[in-house]
């Protein structure tokens, strides 16, 4: 029985192990979105690029401008 | 810009598409002769210039996973044609408001958006991001909206960020300081830790319990059972008091207060069976009842979690706000007209609202005439026209025509904010409900203490050797977790099983209210109705039918995105339209099958006969003519269409018996008309929102507990006010974030299964408390006497808690039989 004496601390220093990978986990917003990851993991392919957007979309210059007025309808 | 590439150049797939099949985007229904966009490799049908550029972007950014994986159809993408307005977004007075700077360099924005459907949908936004010049990194939460953009802002500004996103149908909103949202964040966090310890630890706890009862019969060797105890204490100790702290905290809040609430039970509870486990655990004898402190503990943890993430889904007044009045407005100086924040206007600026816009300040219409949309802030459910000197709401929306506005108010004088305020008053001032189970804990846990002086003074006289180890068995086996279990379990058990059904519970308070209250207010627009138009009457001229007039009024509304329009949505089939020609504020002309219509106002109508002309209609409120140049055709009323089950949910109340009362801010023949169709007898119109508060509060004074249902800004004070409230899921983010409990599935069925749960579970609630009373009732003398062993009184605190726990889980068995019959309700 004097085995306990090695297992049982083994096994709280295991517990004090789980609790901070856990308290790591929940600082690091792990628990914010349970939904979207589940999809990702479909979504997602690693060995794929960053989308190409068109470049009048990805990176088109957007000018803070005054317009004329009825310019637009 | 042009939206997208241009595909009439491109060697245009002629797609195939069979009839009636929905936009493959945005699931509306397809014109006549439909886009194509290639998604995949294969031509989709479009319904819209917008929709199509979006696939066809979507798809060439190799993204066209989010169509195989998506929940829903993808939100219209509208006003295509104003991105660059989302360069107001880069002017450094609004910017501030939502940017802050990193260490480091890089800029972090916090932004809301609106119309996320799905996980897909964040997905889509993210990558979309990502490929911007600039942007390190975006995450979307896709169930409150929320989100953090990190750009450089040397390479990129939000201007540019917002524009992708409304690119893609979505519609982003400037988020505030975040503050709320860092609080909730912390709260949530503090709350998952407390439940890790707690659970964690009392799974370990157990394991060295089980091997000690185990041990007490097989017998084991004392340095084991010692060892073992003194782990225990060692694990059970963060338990009690970093999990267990918000009980202890809540409990001295309490004393400080003169109050018993449940805390102070609860904490009482932890107390003594910890003190008396380690008192035992150090001199070595008697029994320890760390297992029950830490069981008792995560229960009661678990609980309050659920009860928190269900408060923090139902959105804050903040952000609801952030989605009614926007941020940004047209500002029109020299003749100029340039965007700019709201907080750069000041009083007497004149502002362009055009048509679909929400407007950002009370203000007098100065050019102008439009039908301006007020249901949200007022529950009328018609257009208003608003002409030259009239005053217009912020957070209302213009529908038909432009309007140039002079600004009146910003900001904290305006309306919508003036609401705000009422309803944050209305929330201090609501009725507070003693809770059963804290006036019996109050009572309960002054007599125990009572009753432990008693003994404890006895003992010492008697046989002081004895006085404490008796003092502490009183005290733990009345110890009261039985008692405090009783409740918070039965209720956890209802909120999980409403939520199943569609009925998200808030605050957990709001069953006891249900199930006591005895009248029921509901609101007309949006509630009682589902706030959509449907054709209610159709008169002809003699020798046309009515499936010819609404096919031809169909044919016409189909190609305009007015609100009555889509009344005619349902009628599909129609003929083509030719030289079709929209009048804003006036009707709709144009050629359908050799005839020449028009359809709207009557005067405008008219004007196609040539001379004279047949018998003209006058509309109801409401309701537009059609006309040929032979004269009027048709005269079509419209009206809000009543939700379909919500007759038989008001008998179902009044079987019940339940009090219904009907109170409306819409004109009194509306609600007149709806209430005798419902068959309710108590009716109120014109109601502004102080005159709902003010019924409210009468009811109140009478002497009845009331039930607000209800779903607009007008509505959320008097939800908040309310004894226990339900907003429509379908409705405000403000009136939402006010109640008690929400209806998610947009139909008013659940109420019906929420009030019989509320029933239930308090009966539930009743067996529990009486059993937990009982048990200490008959264990109090023994202990008293010491006639107690302690491991009797150990089995007797788990057995009596065991039996609370399961008794509470019976509640998830009440009936969920969505349609009740009318004449008989079991309860």
């Amino acid at each position: 029985m004097s085995i306990l004496l090695v297992l049982i601390p083994l096994s709280l220093l295991l517990l004090g192990l789980g609790i901070a990978a856990f308290f790591w986990a929940v600082r690091n917003d792990q628990f914010e979105d349970m939904d979207s990851p589940a999809w990702k993991v479909l979504l997602d392919d690693d060995s794929r690029p960053h989308p190409e957007l068109p470049d009048e979309i990805g990176n088109k210059s957007v000018n803070p401008g005054e317009q004329r007025i009825g310019e637009r309808k | 810009m042009q939206p997208g590439p241009d595909t009439q150049d491109a060697a245009t797939p002629e797609g195939r598409y069979v009839p009636g099949e929905p936009c493959f985007h945005c699931g509306e229904p397809l014109p006549d002769k439909p886009l194509f966009a290639q998604v995949s490799g294969v031509p989709q049908p479009m319904c819209c210039r917008g929709c199509q550029a979006v696939a066809q972007l979507i798809s060439d950014s190799r993204l066209d996973e989010f169509y195989r994986y998506r929940e829903g159809p993808g939100p219209r993408p509208e006003n295509q044609e104003l991105d660059d307005s989302w360069a107001v977004y880069d002017r450094a007075q609004l910017r501030d408001s939502f940017v802050i700077t990193l260490p480091g360099g890089a800029d972090e924005a916090s932004i809301l958006v609106e119309d996320l459907r799905c996980a897909a949908c964040s997905w889509l936004i993210e990558r979309t991001l990502m490929g911007v010049n600039g942007v390190h990194s975006a995450r979307i939460n896709p169930s409150t909206g929320r989100g953090l953009v990190r750009f450089d802002p040397a390479a990129t500004g939000p201007g540019r960020i917002f524009a992708n996103i409304a690119w893609l149908g979505y519609r982003p909103h400037a988020a505030g300081s975040g503050d709320w949202e860092k609080a909730q964040r912390q709260e949530r966090h503090r709350a998952l830790r407390r439940l890790a310890v707690a659970g964690l630890g009392m799974m370990q706890v157990m394991t060295f319990a089980v091997s000690l009862y185990a041990g007490a019969f097989q017998g084991m060797d004392p340095w084991v059972r010692e060892f073992l105890r003194l782990v225990s204490l060692l694990v059970a100790t963060p338990v009690a008091f970093y999990a267990g702290g918000p009980f202890f905290r809540g409990a001295l809040r309490d004393l400080r207060g003169r109050t018993l609430g449940m805390d102070v039970p609860v904490s009482l509870a932890i107390a003594a069976a910890y003190l008396a486990s380690v008192w035992n655990s150090l001199r070595g004898t008697g029994e320890v009842y760390f297992d029950s402190v830490t069981m008792f503990v995560f229960f009661l943890s678990l609980g309050r979690y659920l009860e928190m993430m269900a408060r923090h889904r139902a959105g804050n007044t903040a952000d609801a706000l952030t989605r009614t009045v926007p941020r940004t407005a047209l500002r029109i100086r020299n003749g100029l007209s340039e965007r700019v924040g709201v907080n750069e206007l000041t009083t007497g600026d004149l502002i362009l609202v055009r048509p679909g816009d929400s407007f950002p300040c009370d203000g007098t219409v100065e050019e102008g005439s439009s039908g301006v949309d007020e249901s949200l802030m007022s529950g009328e459910s018609r257009l208003l026209v608003r002409n030259v000197t009239d005053r217009v709401l912020g957070g209302s929306t213009n529908v038909t025509d432009p309007l140039r506005v002079r600004v009146d108010t910003i900001g904290q004088d305006t309306v919508i904010a003036g609401i705000t305020r009422l309803l944050e008053r209305a929330q201090a001032e609501r009725p507070r409900l003693a809770q059963l189970a804290n006036r019996v804990a109050t009572w309960f846990v002054a007599a125990v203490l009572v009753v432990a002086c008693l003994v404890a003074t006895f003992w010492s006289v008697h046989d002081p050797a004895l006085a404490l180890p008796i003092t502490l068995s009183v005290l733990v086996v009345t110890c009261p977790c039985a008692l405090s279990l009783a409740t918070p379990t039965a209720l956890t058990a209802a909120t999980s099983h409403l939520a199943r059904h569609g009925v998200l519970v808030t605050r957990a308070r709001a069953l006891e209210a249900m199930s006591n209250c005895t009248r029921v207010i509901f609101d007309k627009t949006g509630t009682l109705t589902d706030g959509r138009l449907g054709i209610s009457q159709v008169q002809t001229r003699p020798g046309v039918s009515a499936e010819l007039a609404l096919g031809l009024a169909a044919a016409l509304e189909r190609e305009c995105a007015h609100p009555i329009a889509s009344a005619f949505d349902a009628i599909t089939n129609v003929e083509p339209v030719q030289d079709i020609r929209i009048v804003t504020g006036r009707g709709v002309e144009g050629h359908v099958g050799g005839r020449h219509l028009r359809i709207g106002h009557p005067e405008f109508v008219a004007e196609l006969v040539a001379e004279g002309g047949g018998p003209g209609w006058v509309p109801g409120p409401g309701g537009i003519v059609l006309g040929d140049d032979q004269g009027p055709m048709a005269n079509i009323e419209l009206q809000d269409q009543v939700r379909p089950e919500a007759e038989k949910v008001i008998r179902g109340l009044a079987s019940m018996g339940l009090e219904v009362e009907l109170a409306s801010g819409d004109r009194e023949s509306a609600v007149l008309a709806l209430a005798s169709q419902l068959g309710i007898s108590q009716v109120s119109a014109n109601m502004t929102p102080e005159g709902k508060l003010a019924l409210l509060r009468q009811r109140q004074r009478m002497g009845d507990k009331v039930m607000m249902v209800g779903d607009g800004i007008n509505d959320a004070p008097v939800l908040a006010g309310a004894d226990v409230s339900v907003a429509l899921g379908s409705g405000a983010a403000l009136a939402q974030s006010t109640a008690d409990s929400i209806l998610l599935g947009n139909s008013l069925w659940p109420l019906l299964l929420a009030l019989k749960t509320a029933r239930g579970t308090l009966k539930i609630v009743g067996q529990n408390l009486a059993w937990a009373l009982a048990y200490n009732a008959v264990a109090l003398p023994l202990a008293a006497a010491g006639m107690v062993q302690p491991w009797m009184a150990a089995i007797g605190m788990s057995a009596s808690s065991l039996l609370v726990v399961l008794n509470a889980l019976r509640v998830s068995r009440i009936s969920d039989d969505p349609k009740p019959s009318t004449d008989k309700v079991v309860v």
